[in-house]
């Protein structure tokens, strides 16, 4: 595992060209909705109508955006405790996300689930759930039975670093390579689990790559704040998975949460991550990274991505306020659903 | 629930053995996947040359990830097969709760059904006996049934083997198919061809005035004996009520049965604290029922399956002692339970041609 100081080594070759500044305005624009988003609800949090625990992904935007990039709408993905960016990246609902967050009947799970479970199958996002490591072996069902079935799609299960320290982490790795089912996991490492880093977790010459990679799997790895980085290394691993269809691919990107583990502040004033470190990826924010790149093309984005930005408040504001006008489940459907008919 | 004619007998290992070949030939959503399926003895003749009958993508080997699997066999269920998974034992199983207790059992639930259903069978096989000891004797039905949105059977005849398999494969629930291993050479007639038995029913087994025995899985078997032996011996008319899915429950057969007897026996294969006697019985005291006689459980005491025959006799319920209650609750005969006829083979056996080793 490299130093979370620096960016992992890519094993990127090196770019024949740049990425089209289209297309990478495209993507920055999804970054920057998922960020509004997100800093709208960690700034309304403390009204307390949020009321369950939300697991911000500020700061991990670009693996979502650069991984789901490259899938189409019935490809499928799932993940974790944080996965308000996976979610919304696979082109998840806002307002059924926010029902959810706000505890009304029309979330996307009846306000059954709140913002650790969501779901929307119609954009291809088959849930999310807050054991970790626990939708990896589900996500590779989801596969399996695609690739029974003859339909050809890709399956996506997003985990942090410390899924992969989970024995079903192994256990599906092992199947996955066992039953030949091509699909991606997209390992964000964002150095801490809760507040506990790397070093108590993994011994100094743990190598994750090579682990992977003797159970039969492909693994890349790249700096997951450049979203140019992601999208490339991505784009790589879909030609693998074209190439080599009983071969599943391990991603693992290098990131930083900005805010704390779990609810709607920031935390690095409790002094549990060194301030180099803090330092380091303050200056690798991925939108800023994003919004330079695209400022040296062409000056006027930066001016375009602050109207945008102004739009996209807005458009959260305006959900958040038809969310809070919609009725909360019944009680008296508490106990509906226990069993399928 | 129709009985079509039986034909002929088979062992309830066969039986789950031509229900698994009638779901795989019927449907080709379905497949069988667990460690040994493939193997020469094929999960005690459970799987037995369904590799060869159906291809090796159809009965499916595999490693030694119990979580990984369920949780595999329930996104494949998610997105449109039928999976089957195996466990020779219960105590592996334990290995995947994770999967069966937060993914399984919720995930129609938690996503208000948006997430889809979990249409998966679970096999476990309880042991007992041959020194099995106590992780490989185990029965935790209580624990399963305590989990809202799993569906726990446990058939206790070949033919209820067979027509619950299929029926557990058709449903959209996940389902803990529990069976234990004394069931498996058992015979008895089963239905040929596509029969199904409806999961969510008890099956009053014998009729009777004077007891309501409700047991289920292999005590079935052995409150039977208990009834028979109080019948001919003691002229006590005895009811057996066989709880064939402990989730959800069939309770207004039990209801039914205790309001015509008055009198309760319970006799679980399970620990007796937090255990599913305990529910039953708790279920007929909220009722207001009056009953002629405080009720009664036999259960395994609060201690883990010892290996040792010595030991493992004292710890398993048997037809004697059922009989010994249903004397007491009935308030004679009980000086008949010296005479109760000795079991044809020693007690840690299912029947004298028992092999082992397991």
């Amino acid at each position: 595992m490299a130093n979370l100081a620096m960016p992992l080594p890519s094993v990127l070759p090196p770019a024949a060209e740049p990425l089209d500044t289209d297309l990478l305005w495209r993507l920055y624009l999804e970054m920057l909705r998922i960020r509004v988003i997100e800093r709208r609800i960690a700034e309304r949090y403390g009204e307390k109508e949020m009321r369950c625990p939300v697991h911000l992904s500020i700061g991990q935007e670009a693996v979502a955006v650069g991984v789901c990039a490259h899938l189409r709408r019935e490809d499928k993905a799932m993940s974790a405790h944080r996965s308000h960016g996976h979610y919304l990246a696979k082109g998840g609902d806002l307002y059924a996300m926010l029902c959810e967050l706000y505890g009304r009947k029309e979330g996307c799970c009846g306000g059954r689930g709140g913002s650790m479970h969501l779901m929307d199958q119609a954009a291809g996002f088959w849930g999310a759930v807050p054991i970790v490591g626990s939708t990896l072996p589900i996500a590779l069902g989801l596969a399996l039975a695609d690739k029974r079935l003859g339909r050809k799609l890709t399956t996506v299960a997003f985990l942090g670093e410390g899924a992969t320290e989970e024995g079903v982490f192994t256990e599906t790795l092992n199947l996955a390579c066992v039953l030949r089912v091509p699909m991606l996991f997209v390992c964000e490492n964002n150095g801490f689990s809760v507040y506990t880093p790397l070093d108590p977790r993994r011994a100094p010459d743990w190598d994750f790559g090579a682990y992977v990679r003797s159970h039969g799997s492909n693994y890349l790895a790249a700096d997951g704040n450049d979203l140019e980085a992601v999208y490339r290394l991505t784009a790589q691993a879909m030609e693998r998975l074209r190439a080599d269809p009983t071969r599943p691919c391990v991603l693992e990107f290098a990131t930083w949460r900005y805010y704390e583990h779990c609810g709607p502040g920031q935390d690095d004033h409790l002094g549990y991550r060194e301030e180099e470190q803090i330092k380091h990826w303050a200056e690798r924010d991925p939108l800023a990274l994003a919004r330079a790149q695209l400022s040296t093309r062409d000056p006027a984005k930066a001016k375009e991505s602050e109207a945008c930005e102004r739009r996209y408040i807005a458009e959260v504001d305006a959900v958040i306020e038809k969310v809070r006008a919609t009725p909360r489940p019944d009680p008296a459907t508490l106990e509906r659903g226990v069993f399928a008919p | 629930m129709s009985q079509p004619a039986p034909v002929r007998e088979l062992s309830y290992a066969e039986a789950i053995r031509e229900a698994t070949a009638i779901c795989l030939q019927r449907d080709p959503r379905t497949f069988i996947i667990g460690l040994g399926v493939p193997d020469p003895k094929g999960i005690f003749g459970t799987t037995a040359d369904l590799a060869k009958e159906f291809g090796a993508d159809r009965a499916l080997d595999a490693p030694l990830s119990e979580n990984a699997l369920t949780g595999m066999v329930i996104g494949a269920a998610l997105n449109g097969l039928r999976p089957i998974l195996t466990h020779q034992r219960v105590d592996f199983a334990l290995l995947s709760l994770e999967q069966i207790v937060n993914q399984a059992a919720k995930w129609y639930y938690m996503f208000d059904g948006r997430g889809g259903t979990v249409p998966i069978v679970i096999r476990m096989v309880i042991g007992r006996g041959w020194g099995q000891g106590p992780q490989h004797a185990q029965s935790l039905s209580s624990w399963f049934a305590h989990i809202p949105g799993l569906k726990v059977v446990a058939p206790a005849s070949p033919a209820d083997a067979k027509g619950m398999f299929i029926a557990s494969v058709e449903d959209d629930n996940p389902v803990i198919f529990l069976e234990h291993r004394w069931l498996h050479n058992m015979r008895g007639p089963v239905p040929e061809g596509y029969h199904r038995a409806p999961l969510e029913k008890c099956l009053v087994v014998r009729k009777g005035a004077d007891v309501t025995v409700v047991a289920n899985s292999h005590m079935v078997i052995e409150a039977l004996r208990a009834a028979d032996f109080a019948a001919t011996r003691a002229g006590i008319d005895v009811e057996v009520v066989d709880v064939r899915c402990l989730n959800p429950l069939d309770y207004p057969t039990i209801a039914a049965s205790v309001a015509r007897t008055r009198r309760l026996l319970v006799a679980d294969d399970d620990a007796r604290h937090c255990g599913f006697a305990a529910e039953i019985i708790a279920r007929v005291c909220e009722s207001g029922q009056s009953l002629l006689a405080p009720p009664a459980r036999a259960t395994h005491p609060d201690c883990p399956s010892p290996s040792s025959a010595a030991l493992a006799a004292a710890f398993y319920p048997t037809a004697r002692e059922l009989y010994a209650t249903i004397a007491k609750l009935v308030g004679r005969g009980a000086e008949l339970a010296e005479q109760f006829p000795p079991r044809p083979c020693p007690v840690d056996v299912p029947h004298l041609e028992f092999p082992g080793p397991f």
